[in-house]
């Protein structure tokens, strides 16, 4: 693109916006390159999981498992779950973007929090394809760079523990979590999980304890009486 | 964890990741569409991610302690209540940990 319809097209607010949410969200993953290569990753592996799974909870939930001595199918089926809402932002924004073929198969990969908040929350129908579009390539060019910096700074810091790495994996767990703590009942649900999670943990092998909460919602979500809709 | 085990773990997370995101974007709706399945889909990272926030901070092998990463998450509550950004609460909680820890 040359300069100038570079200039125009920012002057889009969907655009802008889709780049400074890409920038933002990027950012972190710096927190997430440390945190891999602290939990036993290699720096090629921190970045494949930033190039192929692309989804930053799931990521985490992955690392996490694995830094607490969980197997691969714990800590597989964790991230996997986790990238379960996922489906359900495509299904909302199927309809908009209206794609097949190669470039659905290149939508997908960028069905990720950010490019869905960006993409349904414009009013028209080519500023939400815009945005979805601009959100999703630039939290991925981003999220990409930042993990890979992340990594070779985290590689380059030596004791994970003597800067409190360790410590960032829950806060960051914590961050991701808070946005959806709105109600009565997600706020039970997440104190029943952490319950069952803790209890859990004497009793059986890594990465069980999570796997074993999110049962919690299944309960929870399949019998509770189910509310209107909103 | 070995090295193989680790890229199979990249591997297949990354499979069932983009199977997931693919889905969203082929299946019919009303395969989907049902309030209970929507109410587990909107729970389920609830459960997961308040559960690895327990396990990640208060677990050490089978056992629960209370140590540095505890501390560093009391600041992460208060940064979010703040409305700080995800890398200041990040950054905070690890920075928290690592001056007990140095002290």
């Amino acid at each position: 693109m040359s300069p100038g319809r570079v200039r125009s097209a920012l002057r889009r607010p969907v655009v802008r916006d889709g780049v400074a949410v890409g920038v933002a969200t990027g950012l972190y993953g710096v927190s997430f390159g440390a945190v891999s290569v602290a939990a036993g990753l290699s720096v090629l592996q921190t970045c494949a999981l930033s190039l192929l799974v692309f989804t930053g909870a799931s990521q985490f939930a992955l690392v996490g498992v694995v830094a607490s001595g969980g197997t691969v199918l714990a800590a597989t089926a964790t991230a996997v779950l986790l990238g379960a809402r996922n489906a359900f932002y495509g299904l909302r924004l199927a309809p908009r973007l209206e794609v097949a073929g190669l470039r659905r198969a290149a939508a997908a990969h960028l069905v990720i929090d950010e490019s869905t908040a960006v993409a349904t929350a414009q009013v028209d129908d080519a500023d939400g394809r815009a945005g979805f579009w601009v959100t999703g390539l630039a939290v991925f060019v981003c999220w990409n760079l930042a993990t890979a910096v992340g990594a070779v700074g985290g590689q380059a810091l030596g004791d994970p523990r003597a800067y409190g790495l360790d410590a960032a994996v829950g806060a960051a767990f914590l961050a991701l979590l808070w946005p959806r703590l709105h109600g009565t009942v997600p706020r039970l649900v997440a104190l029943g999980a952490a319950a069952l999670a803790c209890g859990l943990v004497p009793w059986t092998p890594a990465g069980v304890p999570v796997l074993a909460a999110g049962g919690v919602a299944l309960l929870v979500g399949a019998w509770g009486r189910p509310g209107r809709e909103p | 964890m070995s090295a193989t085990a680790l890229w199979l773990a990249v591997l297949l997370t990354a499979a069932g990741c983009y199977a997931l995101k693919v889905a969203g974007l082929s299946v019919p709706r009303a395969v989907l569409e049902r309030p209970r399945v929507r109410r587990v889909a909107d729970l389920l990272p609830v459960a997961l991610l308040s559960a690895l926030v327990a396990v990640q901070v208060l677990a050490d092998g089978d056992r629960l302690v209370l140590d540095g990463r505890a501390a560093g998450l009391a600041v992460a509550v208060a940064l979010l209540l703040l409305r700080a950004p995800f890398l200041v609460v990040v950054a905070g909680a690890a920075l928290t940990a690592a001056l007990l820890r140095a002290l």
